[in-house]
């Protein structure tokens, strides 16, 4: 009897040495440098290391240029901190989009309709503070209360609860226009700066950077050496086990969720009050979503996070600098991150198996 | 030139996984015709290089000849194409199609879906070999020991005549055992050539016609089942040897810890899982409950510890610390675990609810202690020197105290399983199939553990399997049928043909089947 002979056969890994991982994972974005270069040439015509050079240039050519960069990271970090202990819960939260929009909804609105009451700046700020984390709070509670008390499907709730929070957005953008008319609010407290967080060292932006650097490091504490952080792992790994080792899974699924939220309304509260000074349904402009490939690409840890955001952060950037460089229209620079992405992604599966291929000799017959 | 009565045979096959070498170099012979038993502990890999010849794992190195020819098996399809098909210990059967659907299922054949066909043939085959099996019957309606028989059905209606049965006794009854075996012999006259893996050593004597033994991934050698006793086979299997008495002493001053009256469970689909069951565990014995799979063990306990919803009945816990008596219905588990009562349930995929697969030992110790102490962070330290005392004191195999437990083989995960609940030091302790697939030396390091733990004044309730160890290691029996209690037998006196009858019979109401 003579089958088909299969050529080769997968199987799973062992753990590889990290210097092998990291070997692969680089090997992999050489791999993929090289395919777009291939790609640029054939596509545009023009020489590839030009355009690396041009992205490069994008994210670190200038100093502001660099400090949008940071800005950028900071931001998209802190988001996908944010989704984090939910996801290591396995709870699928796809709702930081919306959790960030009613953050900077809340601040502004603080700002807003506070502004003739309260002249403390500092007051003003804790206002805005309190004012975000708890809607954001609020929109991570709804999905989390619903999960454990009718195990309603948290992707599908979570999805929801973005749209709400954007017409919201939406609805008080044109209640509160400004001037009347201009369909969006402009700068708020132009003038007076109220509620506007410090600059340090007269840069707008160190503050933001600054808290989510810290936020990283106390939520890769929290997710590691605390009860909470136990706790979390656990659930995610099993509803029983947890429930067999006392710990009450409704609680931990509401507890963590609401702090999934706080920390997606506090980043709302550092967009309007730290960056942008105004609110557009376009705020967080999809990177609610970008984070969770952040976050998942990092493997949930939040130090790994800093590499992953800057990574999409850096390709986002240096498409758009190409893109008006060489003036290519930017779906050429989506073709390069998705290339970019697909070997990154695909690099996994060579780290968690092997392929071995089959001789096809035959001894002894 | 290749001997032809050699209907396998295996050529220095080698498996590495990672740095762990599963099989090194094992060379191995099948004659036709024969019941070949593969022997050997846990881990000492047996199933890895079962898994080779049935194309689920590809060798590292190595070559397998069939019926003298060399072949490639690259997948479970090559397998069959040569004839050989395995009977894994979790059957892979649909739950909603008849057992005909489920043995043509997969076939590849040309023209039109004859289930009539199929019926007849696979009532041929029933016949023949002695299977008694209703092909229209649906597989939820089965028991376990007929759902086996369907998959032992399957593999021959696609020409298998290389069979592979992995640890087919497991889970099933004395009587059942003795018509596998029965059938066993059947094949064997037509032809058929077996392995069977299994633990039991007076099956591996009453079925087999050769034992190989394993250890450590390495071939120690064969014997003829003539010229074997259960007792060389165990010095063989460990490498010294070992005592096959489990030490039994009389319970010193047993009084009532734990009474259980009229405990009645209804699960998700209301369909009655323990009906009125009644008994008492004491301080200082070990109760053991027998009864077939599913008769509502695990009911049971989950129900003792807080984890099942209870809708009728008491359960008394007198707690020694205390000197009061509480009942635990309605109380959460984890102040049943404080007040000292204590559960490691090894569940069929040995990790199921008591272990967390991707933690590795120190994590899953803390999952006792993860709470202690008023800090907002975990206690690590604690955790991890139990986890090293339990990895030494039961040798446990594992590279780390956080290498993931799911990556360890069985034996090794129920060792840190009941390991950690024994550290607790529980006023009860109750173990569900602690031993499940371990080999004889782990299986007796639990037994020891119990058996001390027992000395030391505590309730041990040992939910077991093997009735030979149920009637050699507890002091009474409780045995469950349908959820209900069909008797109370002292393991002293009693034998394991009473308790299969009180197993198999519709308990309470005296309805001889």
């Amino acid at each position: 009897m003579n089958s088909k002979k299969a050529l080769f056969h997968i199987s799973k890994r062992g753990e590889l040495p990290w210097l092998k991982v990291w070997l692969i994972r680089g090997a992999a974005i050489l791999l993929a440098l090289l395919v777009c270069s291939v790609l640029t040439v054939l596509v545009t015509g023009l020489n590839p290391f030009a355009v690396y050079g041009t992205m490069f240039k994008g994210v670190f050519g200038t100093a502001r240029k660099t400090w949008v960069t940071f800005q950028k990271l900071a931001v998209l970090l802190g988001i996908s901190l944010a989704v984090t202990p939910a996801f290591k819960m396995r709870f699928w939260n796809i709702g930081a989009e919306g959790q960030v929009m009613v953050g900077s909804l809340a601040c502004a609105a603080v700002m807003i309709t506070l502004r003739n009451y309260i002249s403390s700046n500092l007051l003003m700020i804790v206002l805005m503070l309190v004012a975000s984390l708890a809607a954001g709070a609020l929109w991570g509670f709804l999905p989390a209360f619903f999960k454990s008390r009718w195990n309603t499907n948290e992707t599908l709730f979570t999805l929801m609860m973005n749209y709400i929070a954007i017409q919201l957005s939406a609805f008080f953008i044109i209640l509160w226009e400004n001037p009347k008319g201009a369909g969006q609010i402009g700068i708020i407290n132009a003038s007076s700066e109220l509620g506007w967080l410090p600059s340090l060292f007269g840069q707008q932006y160190l503050l933001p950077i600054l808290v989510i650097a810290l936020l990283t490091v106390a939520l890769y504490i929290y997710l590691k050496y605390s009860k909470h952080g136990y706790e979390i792992a656990v659930v995610g790994e099993s509803e029983r086990t947890a429930r067999y080792a006392g710990i009450k899974v409704e609680r931990v699924i509401i507890r963590t969720m609401v702090l999934s939220g706080a920390i997606c309304g506090l980043i709302g509260f550092l967009l309007v009050g730290a960056t942008d000074h105004t609110l557009t349904t376009t705020l967080v402009g999809g990177r609610g979503f970008t984070a969770v490939m952040v976050s998942w690409l990092a493997k949930f840890n939040p130090l790994g996070m800093i590499f992953t955001s800057f990574l999409l952060v850096f390709l986002q950037l240096g498409a758009k600098e190409i893109a008006s460089t060489f003036f290519l229209n930017e779906s050429f620079a989506d073709i390069l991150t998705g290339v970019i992405l697909f070997f990154i992604i695909g690099c996994e599966f060579f780290i968690n198996y092997k392929i071995e291929f089959l001789k096809n000799d035959r001894k002894g017959a | 030139m290749e001997s032809v009565q050699n209907a396998v045979r295996l050529e220095k096959l080698t498996k590495h996984f990672g740095n762990v070498v599963a099989n090194n170099a094992i060379s191995l012979e099948l004659h036709e015709g024969e019941i070949l038993s593969l022997l050997g502990e846990n881990g000492s890999g047996k199933t890895t290089l079962m898994n080779m010849l049935s194309g689920i794992y590809y060798p590292d190195s190595g070559q397998i000849y069939i019926h003298g020819k060399p072949v490639t098996i690259a997948s479970p399809k090559d397998a069959f194409a040569h004839g050989i098909g395995m009977i894994h210990q979790h059957y892979k059967l649909v739950d909603v199609f008849t057992a005909t659907e489920n043995i043509v299922l997969g076939l590849n054949e040309k023209g039109k879906l004859n289930l009539k066909e199929a019926g007849k043939k696979i009532k041929e085959i029933s016949e023949k070999y002695g299977f008694e099996i209703n092909p229209d019957q649906k597989i939820y309606d089965m028991s376990v020991s007929q759902k086996q028989t369907v998959e032992i059905i399957k593999v021959l209606y696609r020409g298998a005549d290389i069979l592979i049965l992995d640890e087919p006794t497991a889970v099933l009854t004395p009587q059942e055992t003795d018509k596998l075996f029965a059938v066993m012999r059947n094949m064997q006259k037509d032809g058929k050539s077996i392995i069977i893996i299994t633990h039991k050593l007076h099956e591996v004597l009453e079925v087999s016609d050769r034992v190989a033994i394993l250890r450590k991934g390495e071939y120690i050698g064969d014997v003829l089942t003539k010229d074997a006793d259960q007792q060389s086979l165990t010095d063989m299997m460990v490498g010294h040897t070992v005592s096959l008495n489990i030490n039994r002493p009389e319970p010193v001053n047993p009084t009532p810890r734990l009474e259980v009256k009229g405990l009645t469970v209804f699960d998700d689909l209301g369909v009655k899982r323990l009906d009125d069951v009644t008994f008492t565990a004491y301080s200082g014995e070990i109760l053991g409950i027998a009864g077939i799979a599913g008769s509502g063990q695990r009911e049971l306990l989950e129900s003792i510890s807080g984890l099942y919803p209870i809708s009728k009945g008491e359960i008394l816990y007198h707690n020694p610390k205390t000197g009061c008596d509480e009942n635990l219905v309605g109380k959460d588990p984890m102040s049943i675990q404080k007040a000292g009562v204590s559960m490691a349930f090894v569940p069929e995929d040995r990790l199921g609810m008591g272990l967390v697969g991707s933690m590795g030992m120190t994590g899953n110790m803390m999952l006792r202690s993860w709470r202690n102490g008023k800090s907002f962070f975990v206690d690590k330290k604690a955790p991890e020197q139990l986890a090293n005392t339990i990895w030494k004191e039961l040798e446990v195999v594992t590279p780390s105290t956080n290498f993931p437990v799911r990556r360890m083989s069985g034996g090794n995960v129920q060792k840190v399983l009941v390991g950690r609940e024994i550290a607790q030091n529980p006023a009860v302790l109750m173990t569900a199939y602690a031993v499940r697939g371990l080999d004889i030396n782990t299986s007796y390091t639990i037994y020891n553990l119990l058996t001390a733990e027992k000395m030391k004044g505590v309730a041990v309730v040992y939910v077991g399997e093997d009735l030979d160890v149920l009637l050699e290691l507890c002091d009474r029996l409780v045995v469950l049928c349908g959820g209900k209690v069909s008797g109370v037998v002292d393991a002293r006196t009693t034998n394991k043909r009473e308790v299969g009858v009180l197993m198999t019979r519709v308990g309470g109401n005296g309805n001889e089947q």
